[in-house]
Protein backbone atom coordinates (compact mmCIF):
# COMPACT_ATOMS: atom_id res chain seq x y z
CA UNK A 1 0.00 0.00 0.00
CA UNK A 2 1.56 3.61 -1.13
CA UNK A 3 2.23 5.69 2.04
CA UNK A 4 -0.10 8.19 0.54
CA UNK A 5 -2.88 5.51 0.66
CA UNK A 6 -2.55 4.43 4.35
CA UNK A 7 -1.82 8.09 5.84
CA UNK A 8 -4.85 9.40 4.27
CA UNK A 9 -6.50 6.07 5.43
CA UNK A 10 -5.25 7.04 8.98
CA UNK A 11 -5.78 10.33 9.29
CA UNK A 12 -9.63 9.57 7.71
CA UNK A 13 -10.35 6.98 10.63
CA UNK A 14 -8.29 9.88 13.17
CA UNK A 15 -11.00 12.82 11.98
CA UNK A 16 -14.18 10.54 12.12
CA UNK A 17 -12.86 9.94 15.96
CA UNK A 18 -12.14 13.07 16.78
CA UNK A 19 -15.25 14.98 15.02
CA UNK A 20 -17.59 12.46 16.72
CA UNK A 21 -16.36 12.83 20.51
CA UNK A 22 -15.08 16.91 20.00
CA UNK A 23 -12.88 15.98 23.30
CA UNK A 24 -9.66 17.09 22.18
CA UNK A 25 -10.46 20.43 19.94
CA UNK A 26 -13.23 21.75 22.89
CA UNK A 27 -10.75 20.93 25.72
CA UNK A 28 -8.22 22.62 23.68
CA UNK A 29 -9.92 25.40 22.48
CA UNK A 30 -10.90 26.18 26.31
CA UNK A 31 -7.26 25.80 27.65
CA UNK A 32 -5.77 28.06 24.99
CA UNK A 33 -8.44 30.51 25.92
CA UNK A 34 -8.23 30.57 29.52
CA UNK A 35 -4.75 30.86 28.92
CA UNK A 36 -4.89 34.26 26.54
CA UNK A 37 -7.55 36.05 29.17
CA UNK A 38 -5.31 35.62 32.02
CA UNK A 39 -2.39 36.55 30.27
CA UNK A 40 -4.64 39.52 29.02
CA UNK A 41 -5.78 40.34 32.59
CA UNK A 42 -1.93 39.83 34.04
CA UNK A 43 -0.03 42.06 31.70
CA UNK A 44 -3.30 44.49 30.67
CA UNK A 45 -0.54 45.33 27.76
CA UNK A 46 -0.87 48.93 25.60
CA UNK A 47 -1.18 48.27 22.09
CA UNK A 48 2.60 48.75 21.45
CA UNK A 49 3.44 46.09 24.27
CA UNK A 50 0.74 43.71 22.55
CA UNK A 51 2.86 44.24 19.71
CA UNK A 52 5.80 43.52 20.98
CA UNK A 53 5.38 40.77 23.89
CA UNK A 54 1.41 39.83 22.39
CA UNK A 55 2.64 37.19 19.90
CA UNK A 56 5.43 35.21 22.04
CA UNK A 57 2.28 34.75 24.67
CA UNK A 58 -0.57 33.81 21.93
CA UNK A 59 2.86 30.87 20.65
CA UNK A 60 3.27 29.78 24.41
CA UNK A 61 -0.58 29.05 24.49
CA UNK A 62 -0.33 27.23 21.69
CA UNK A 63 2.90 25.32 22.68
CA UNK A 64 0.93 24.61 25.41
CA UNK A 65 -1.97 23.85 23.56
CA UNK A 66 0.23 21.07 21.63
CA UNK A 67 1.55 19.32 24.31
CA UNK A 68 -2.07 18.74 25.99
CA UNK A 69 -3.60 18.05 22.75
CA UNK A 70 -0.80 15.41 21.01
CA UNK A 71 -0.76 13.38 24.23
CA UNK A 72 -4.21 11.37 23.43
CA UNK A 73 -3.04 10.68 20.06
CA UNK A 74 -1.09 7.43 21.39
CA UNK A 75 -2.52 6.82 24.17
CA UNK A 76 -5.79 6.63 22.61
CA UNK A 77 -4.27 3.48 20.66
CA UNK A 78 -3.86 1.77 23.77
CA UNK A 79 -7.31 1.32 24.96
CA UNK A 80 -7.85 -1.93 22.68
CA UNK A 81 -3.72 -2.20 21.87
CA UNK A 82 -5.15 -1.30 18.30
CA UNK A 83 -1.44 0.36 17.35
CA UNK A 84 -0.75 -3.31 17.60
CA UNK A 85 -3.56 -3.92 14.77
CA UNK A 86 -1.94 -0.73 12.88
CA UNK A 87 1.51 -2.38 12.83
CA UNK A 88 -0.10 -6.14 11.93
CA UNK A 89 -1.18 -3.98 8.64
CA UNK A 90 0.91 -4.49 5.80
CA UNK A 91 2.05 -0.75 5.49
CA UNK A 92 4.84 1.85 6.19
CA UNK A 93 5.31 2.41 9.80
CA UNK A 94 5.82 6.29 9.36
CA UNK A 95 2.50 6.17 7.60
CA UNK A 96 1.00 5.69 11.03
CA UNK A 97 3.37 8.87 12.20
CA UNK A 98 2.08 10.49 8.96
CA UNK A 99 -1.19 9.90 9.40
CA UNK A 100 -1.88 11.03 13.16
CA UNK A 101 0.90 14.44 12.23
CA UNK A 102 -1.68 15.39 9.77
CA UNK A 103 -4.51 14.60 12.14
CA UNK A 104 -2.70 16.58 15.21
CA UNK A 105 -1.80 19.33 12.86
CA UNK A 106 -5.33 20.04 11.52
CA UNK A 107 -6.90 20.08 14.87
CA UNK A 108 -4.20 22.33 16.13
CA UNK A 109 -4.39 24.85 13.38
CA UNK A 110 -8.55 24.80 13.74
CA UNK A 111 -7.71 25.60 17.49
CA UNK A 112 -5.35 28.68 16.34
CA UNK A 113 -7.56 29.90 13.39
CA UNK A 114 -10.60 29.96 15.94
CA UNK A 115 -9.00 31.72 18.71
CA UNK A 116 -7.37 34.36 16.70
CA UNK A 117 -9.80 36.76 16.27
CA UNK A 118 -10.12 36.30 20.33
CA UNK A 119 -6.53 37.21 20.29
CA UNK A 120 -6.62 40.04 18.37
CA UNK A 121 -9.72 41.61 20.26
CA UNK A 122 -7.81 41.24 23.51
CA UNK A 123 -4.70 42.57 22.90
CA UNK A 124 -6.00 45.12 20.22
CA UNK A 125 -4.22 44.42 17.26
CA UNK A 126 -4.86 44.41 14.15
CA UNK A 127 -4.74 41.32 11.76
CA UNK A 128 -6.71 41.70 8.96
CA UNK A 129 -4.32 43.33 6.75
CA UNK A 130 -1.54 40.57 7.27
CA UNK A 131 -4.09 37.54 7.92
CA UNK A 132 -2.30 35.45 5.09
CA UNK A 133 1.11 36.32 5.88
CA UNK A 134 -0.07 34.87 9.73
CA UNK A 135 -1.59 31.92 8.59
CA UNK A 136 1.48 30.86 6.31
CA UNK A 137 3.90 31.57 10.08
CA UNK A 138 0.92 29.71 11.91
CA UNK A 139 1.19 26.71 9.22
CA UNK A 140 4.93 26.50 9.30
CA UNK A 141 4.97 26.97 13.21
CA UNK A 142 1.86 24.62 13.80
CA UNK A 143 3.58 22.19 11.25
CA UNK A 144 7.19 22.36 13.56
CA UNK A 145 4.43 21.10 16.50
CA UNK A 146 2.91 18.58 15.29
CA UNK A 147 5.39 16.94 13.43
CA UNK A 148 7.61 16.62 16.81
CA UNK A 149 5.08 16.93 19.34
CA UNK A 150 3.48 13.19 17.64
CA UNK A 151 6.61 11.54 17.98
CA UNK A 152 7.19 12.50 21.38
CA UNK A 153 3.73 11.03 21.64
CA UNK A 154 4.44 7.99 20.24
CA UNK A 155 7.55 7.58 22.68
CA UNK A 156 6.08 8.74 25.79
CA UNK A 157 3.16 6.72 25.43
CA UNK A 158 5.23 3.56 26.32
CA UNK A 159 6.42 5.24 29.42
CA UNK A 160 5.44 5.39 33.21
CA UNK A 161 4.93 9.34 33.89
CA UNK A 162 4.02 9.80 29.92
CA UNK A 163 1.96 12.71 30.84
CA UNK A 164 4.55 14.56 32.98
CA UNK A 165 6.99 13.10 29.95
CA UNK A 166 5.54 14.78 27.25
CA UNK A 167 6.01 18.31 27.99
CA UNK A 168 9.84 17.33 29.44
CA UNK A 169 11.04 16.08 26.17
CA UNK A 170 8.82 18.34 23.73
CA UNK A 171 9.00 21.92 25.33
CA UNK A 172 12.97 22.45 25.51
CA UNK A 173 13.27 21.10 21.62
CA UNK A 174 10.36 23.17 20.39
CA UNK A 175 12.55 26.36 22.25
CA UNK A 176 14.30 27.31 18.58
CA UNK A 177 10.82 26.83 17.14
CA UNK A 178 8.92 29.09 19.56
CA UNK A 179 11.25 31.94 19.02
CA UNK A 180 11.19 31.81 15.38
CA UNK A 181 7.29 31.45 15.30
CA UNK A 182 7.11 34.91 18.09
CA UNK A 183 9.77 36.46 16.21
CA UNK A 184 8.46 36.27 12.52
CA UNK A 185 4.92 37.20 13.76
CA UNK A 186 6.31 40.00 16.23
CA UNK A 187 7.72 41.70 12.89
CA UNK A 188 4.57 40.73 11.17
CA UNK A 189 2.33 42.75 13.81
CA UNK A 190 4.73 46.01 14.16
CA UNK A 191 4.05 49.02 12.00
CA UNK A 192 5.62 48.77 9.47
CA UNK A 193 4.73 45.28 8.99
CA UNK A 194 7.25 42.76 7.53
CA UNK A 195 7.18 39.00 6.57
CA UNK A 196 10.53 37.89 7.81
CA UNK A 197 12.27 35.34 4.82
CA UNK A 198 15.07 34.49 7.26
CA UNK A 199 12.24 33.46 9.71
CA UNK A 200 10.46 31.73 7.34
CA UNK A 201 13.20 29.80 6.28
CA UNK A 202 14.25 29.00 9.50
CA UNK A 203 10.37 27.20 10.50
CA UNK A 204 10.55 25.53 6.66
CA UNK A 205 14.08 24.24 7.84
CA UNK A 206 12.59 22.69 11.55
CA UNK A 207 9.94 21.00 9.82
CA UNK A 208 11.72 19.53 7.21
CA UNK A 209 14.63 18.25 9.59
CA UNK A 210 11.96 16.82 12.33
CA UNK A 211 9.76 15.25 8.92
CA UNK A 212 13.38 13.82 7.96
CA UNK A 213 13.90 12.10 11.32
CA UNK A 214 10.50 10.67 11.77
CA UNK A 215 10.35 9.52 8.51
CA UNK A 216 14.15 7.39 8.96
CA UNK A 217 13.52 6.51 12.40
CA UNK A 218 9.53 6.13 12.91
CA UNK A 219 9.48 2.55 12.11
CA UNK A 220 11.64 2.39 15.72
CA UNK A 221 9.44 4.49 17.90
CA UNK A 222 6.29 2.18 17.42
CA UNK A 223 8.34 -1.18 18.14
CA UNK A 224 7.05 -2.59 21.61
CA UNK B 1 6.58 -21.43 9.91
CA UNK B 2 10.02 -22.29 11.42
CA UNK B 3 11.71 -21.14 14.99
CA UNK B 4 15.30 -21.56 15.37
CA UNK B 5 16.81 -20.59 18.92
CA UNK B 6 14.28 -17.88 19.50
CA UNK B 7 14.69 -15.88 22.59
CA UNK B 8 13.38 -12.68 23.79
CA UNK B 9 14.40 -10.86 27.01
CA UNK B 10 12.32 -8.48 28.41
CA UNK B 11 15.16 -6.01 30.12
CA UNK B 12 16.78 -8.93 32.82
CA UNK B 13 13.58 -11.64 32.40
CA UNK B 14 13.81 -14.21 29.32
CA UNK B 15 10.33 -14.60 28.40
CA UNK B 16 11.41 -17.19 25.31
CA UNK B 17 14.69 -19.51 25.82
CA UNK B 18 16.16 -21.00 22.73
CA UNK B 19 12.70 -22.21 20.96
CA UNK B 20 12.65 -24.35 17.80
CA UNK B 21 9.27 -25.43 15.99
CA UNK B 22 8.59 -26.17 12.65
CA UNK B 23 5.12 -25.93 11.88
CA UNK B 24 3.31 -27.14 9.07
CA UNK B 25 0.91 -25.50 6.44
CA UNK B 26 -2.27 -26.89 7.77
CA UNK B 27 -2.27 -27.49 11.39
CA UNK B 28 -3.93 -26.58 14.05
CA UNK B 29 -1.23 -26.31 17.58
CA UNK B 30 -2.28 -25.36 21.32
CA UNK B 31 -0.06 -23.67 22.84
CA UNK B 32 -0.08 -24.81 26.99
CA UNK B 33 1.14 -23.41 29.64
CA UNK B 34 0.53 -20.78 32.93
CA UNK B 35 0.35 -17.16 33.01
CA UNK B 36 3.65 -15.71 32.11
CA UNK B 37 4.98 -19.17 30.41
CA UNK B 38 5.49 -17.18 27.20
CA UNK B 39 2.63 -18.05 25.10
CA UNK B 40 1.62 -14.36 24.13
CA UNK B 41 5.24 -13.45 23.55
CA UNK B 42 5.67 -16.36 20.72
CA UNK B 43 2.29 -15.15 19.19
CA UNK B 44 3.70 -12.12 19.12
CA UNK B 45 7.01 -12.87 17.91
CA UNK B 46 4.91 -15.33 15.23
CA UNK B 47 2.88 -11.93 14.20
CA UNK B 48 5.77 -10.00 14.16
CA UNK B 49 5.07 -7.69 16.53
CA UNK B 50 8.05 -8.16 18.62
CA UNK B 51 11.62 -8.97 17.04
CA UNK B 52 13.67 -11.72 18.96
CA UNK B 53 16.66 -10.98 21.28
CA UNK B 54 18.24 -13.90 19.55
CA UNK B 55 17.34 -16.80 17.31
CA UNK B 56 14.91 -16.55 14.07
CA UNK B 57 11.85 -16.66 12.63
CA UNK B 58 11.20 -17.93 8.96
CA UNK B 59 7.78 -17.99 6.84
CA UNK B 60 7.69 -19.98 3.97
CA UNK B 61 5.59 -20.94 1.02
CA UNK B 62 6.14 -23.55 -0.36
CA UNK B 63 10.33 -23.44 -0.56
CA UNK B 64 10.08 -19.93 -0.92
CA UNK B 65 11.16 -17.78 2.43
CA UNK B 66 8.42 -14.63 2.83
CA UNK B 67 9.21 -11.20 3.00
CA UNK B 68 7.97 -9.47 6.35
CA UNK B 69 5.03 -7.41 4.05
CA UNK B 70 4.02 -10.73 2.35
CA UNK B 71 4.16 -12.58 5.62
CA UNK B 72 1.74 -9.83 7.30
CA UNK B 73 -0.82 -10.62 4.24
CA UNK B 74 -1.09 -13.91 4.87
CA UNK B 75 -1.30 -13.39 8.98
CA UNK B 76 -4.41 -13.07 11.28
CA UNK B 77 -4.30 -12.05 14.58
CA UNK B 78 -6.96 -12.38 17.32
CA UNK B 79 -4.25 -10.85 20.55
CA UNK B 80 -5.30 -10.47 24.43
CA UNK B 81 -7.17 -7.26 23.93
CA UNK B 82 -10.01 -6.32 20.96
CA UNK B 83 -7.58 -4.59 18.48
CA UNK B 84 -10.56 -2.78 17.30
CA UNK B 85 -11.21 1.16 18.35
CA UNK B 86 -14.66 1.79 20.57
CA UNK B 87 -15.23 5.07 19.08
CA UNK B 88 -15.93 3.83 15.79
CA UNK B 89 -18.68 1.40 14.62
CA UNK B 90 -18.22 -2.55 14.11
CA UNK B 91 -18.59 -2.00 10.06
CA UNK B 92 -16.48 1.68 10.56
CA UNK B 93 -13.60 -0.59 12.35
CA UNK B 94 -13.52 -3.54 9.32
CA UNK B 95 -13.49 -1.00 6.27
CA UNK B 96 -10.59 0.73 8.30
CA UNK B 97 -8.75 -2.38 8.38
CA UNK B 98 -9.98 -3.67 4.86
CA UNK B 99 -8.42 -0.82 3.35
CA UNK B 100 -5.16 -1.18 5.52
CA UNK B 101 -5.12 -4.76 3.92
CA UNK B 102 -6.09 -3.07 0.52
CA UNK B 103 -8.52 -5.19 0.36
CA UNK B 104 -10.65 -5.09 -3.14
CA UNK B 105 -14.47 -3.42 -2.06
CA UNK B 106 -13.92 -2.86 1.50
CA UNK B 107 -17.13 -1.73 2.99
CA UNK B 108 -18.72 -4.51 0.93
CA UNK B 109 -15.66 -7.16 2.48
CA UNK B 110 -16.56 -5.66 5.98
CA UNK B 111 -20.59 -6.55 5.87
CA UNK B 112 -20.05 -9.91 4.65
CA UNK B 113 -17.11 -10.15 7.53
CA UNK B 114 -19.73 -9.49 10.21
CA UNK B 115 -22.16 -12.57 8.80
CA UNK B 116 -20.95 -15.13 10.25
CA UNK B 117 -19.94 -13.43 13.55
CA UNK B 118 -23.46 -12.71 13.93
CA UNK B 119 -23.06 -8.56 13.79
CA UNK B 120 -24.60 -7.93 10.96
CA UNK B 121 -27.47 -6.07 12.88
CA UNK B 122 -25.13 -4.45 14.80
CA UNK B 123 -23.05 -3.27 12.22
CA UNK B 124 -23.91 0.22 12.66
CA UNK B 125 -23.23 0.47 16.35
CA UNK B 126 -20.03 2.10 18.25
CA UNK B 127 -17.90 -0.75 19.62
CA UNK B 128 -17.80 1.24 22.88
CA UNK B 129 -21.44 -0.30 23.65
CA UNK B 130 -20.85 -4.19 22.87
CA UNK B 131 -20.39 -6.62 25.16
CA UNK B 132 -16.82 -8.24 25.79
CA UNK B 133 -18.41 -11.64 23.93
CA UNK B 134 -19.27 -9.28 21.06
CA UNK B 135 -16.79 -7.55 20.93
CA UNK B 136 -14.02 -10.91 20.85
CA UNK B 137 -16.28 -11.86 17.67
CA UNK B 138 -15.85 -8.47 15.94
CA UNK B 139 -11.88 -9.08 16.75
CA UNK B 140 -11.95 -12.44 15.29
CA UNK B 141 -13.91 -10.82 12.18
CA UNK B 142 -10.94 -8.24 12.14
CA UNK B 143 -8.86 -11.47 12.38
CA UNK B 144 -10.53 -13.19 9.43
CA UNK B 145 -11.20 -9.93 7.05
CA UNK B 146 -8.08 -11.21 4.47
CA UNK B 147 -8.94 -14.90 4.66
CA UNK B 148 -5.43 -15.53 6.13
CA UNK B 149 -3.62 -18.33 5.79
CA UNK B 150 -2.41 -18.88 9.16
CA UNK B 151 -4.34 -17.44 12.02
CA UNK B 152 -2.75 -16.59 15.86
CA UNK B 153 -5.07 -16.56 18.51
CA UNK B 154 -4.18 -15.93 21.82
CA UNK B 155 -6.78 -17.04 24.09
CA UNK B 156 -9.26 -16.48 21.91
CA UNK B 157 -12.25 -18.28 24.17
CA UNK B 158 -12.12 -15.57 26.24
CA UNK B 159 -15.43 -13.36 27.25
CA UNK B 160 -17.22 -15.64 25.12
CA UNK B 161 -20.19 -17.57 26.67
CA UNK B 162 -20.96 -21.38 26.18
CA UNK B 163 -23.12 -20.32 22.66
CA UNK B 164 -20.11 -17.89 21.66
CA UNK B 165 -17.55 -20.67 22.38
CA UNK B 166 -19.39 -23.30 20.67
CA UNK B 167 -19.58 -20.47 17.77
CA UNK B 168 -15.77 -19.83 18.16
CA UNK B 169 -15.01 -24.07 17.88
CA UNK B 170 -17.30 -24.56 14.75
CA UNK B 171 -15.09 -21.75 12.88
CA UNK B 172 -11.56 -22.96 13.96
CA UNK B 173 -13.00 -26.46 12.51
CA UNK B 174 -14.34 -24.56 9.11
CA UNK B 175 -10.77 -22.46 9.29
CA UNK B 176 -9.02 -25.60 10.28
CA UNK B 177 -10.57 -27.75 7.36
CA UNK B 178 -10.41 -25.03 4.26
CA UNK B 179 -6.61 -25.63 5.01
CA UNK B 180 -5.91 -22.60 7.32
CA UNK B 181 -2.98 -22.94 9.73
CA UNK B 182 -4.12 -22.14 13.41
CA UNK B 183 -1.65 -21.49 16.88
CA UNK B 184 -3.70 -20.84 19.15
CA UNK B 185 -2.91 -20.09 23.35
CA UNK B 186 -5.26 -21.37 25.65
CA UNK B 187 -6.42 -22.22 28.99
CA UNK B 188 -8.96 -24.65 30.69
CA UNK B 189 -11.39 -27.11 28.82
CA UNK B 190 -13.35 -25.32 25.85
CA UNK B 191 -15.11 -26.05 22.49
CA UNK B 192 -11.61 -24.52 20.23
CA UNK B 193 -9.79 -27.64 21.75
CA UNK B 194 -11.87 -30.05 19.23
CA UNK B 195 -9.71 -28.98 16.14
CA UNK B 196 -6.25 -29.03 17.94
CA UNK B 197 -3.99 -31.46 15.90
CA UNK B 198 -1.07 -30.91 17.91
CA UNK B 199 -0.33 -29.69 21.26
CA UNK B 200 2.94 -27.70 22.96
CA UNK B 201 3.58 -26.90 26.62
CA UNK B 202 5.09 -24.01 27.42
CA UNK B 203 7.10 -23.04 31.06
CA UNK B 204 9.39 -20.45 31.69
CA UNK B 205 9.66 -19.32 28.28
CA UNK B 206 10.55 -22.92 27.05
CA UNK B 207 9.27 -25.81 25.40
CA UNK B 208 8.55 -28.84 27.51
CA UNK B 209 5.98 -31.01 25.95
CA UNK B 210 5.01 -31.73 22.16
CA UNK B 211 2.41 -33.82 20.87
CA UNK B 212 4.02 -33.45 17.45
CA UNK B 213 3.14 -33.62 14.07
CA UNK B 214 1.67 -36.71 13.88
CA UNK B 215 1.19 -37.01 17.73
CA UNK B 216 -2.31 -36.87 19.73
CA UNK B 217 -2.94 -34.04 21.31
CA UNK B 218 -5.43 -34.65 23.43
CA UNK B 219 -3.49 -36.41 26.42
CA UNK B 220 -1.53 -33.18 27.18
CA UNK B 221 -4.59 -31.32 26.37
CA UNK B 222 -6.07 -33.19 29.06
CA UNK B 223 -3.48 -33.26 31.52
CA UNK B 224 -2.78 -28.76 30.88
CA UNK B 225 -6.87 -29.23 31.94
CA UNK B 226 -6.38 -31.06 35.24
CA UNK B 227 -3.38 -29.06 36.50
CA UNK B 228 -5.39 -25.91 35.61
CA UNK B 229 -8.58 -26.80 37.58
CA UNK B 230 -5.86 -28.03 40.68
CA UNK B 231 -4.26 -24.69 41.10
CA UNK B 232 -7.16 -22.89 40.78
CA UNK B 233 -8.77 -24.86 43.60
Amino acid sequence: MSLVHATATILAKELRTEFRSRELLGTTVVFVLIVLVLFSFTFDPTTSESRRFGPGLLWLAFLFAGSLMLQPSFLREQANDTLSALRLAPIDPFSILAGKMAANFLFLLLVELILLPVFAVLYNLAILPVLWQLILILVLGTLGVTTTGTVFAAVSAQARLRELLLPLLLLPVLAPLLVGSAEATVLLLRDPSELSEVWLVFLAAFDVVFLTAAWLFGAYLLEE
Amino acid sequence: MSFRDVEKRYGMRLALRGISLELGAGECVALLGHNGSGKTTLLKIAAQLARPSRGKISFYAGATELSPDAVKVRVGMVAHHTLVYDELTAEENLVFFAKLLQLPNATERARQSLEPVGLARRAGDLVRIFSRGMRQRLAIARALLASPELVLLDEPAAGLDPEGQQWLGGTLASLHASGCTILMSTHGRNEAHASVTRAIRLENGAITHDSGPDGNPQNLMAMAAVREEGDSE
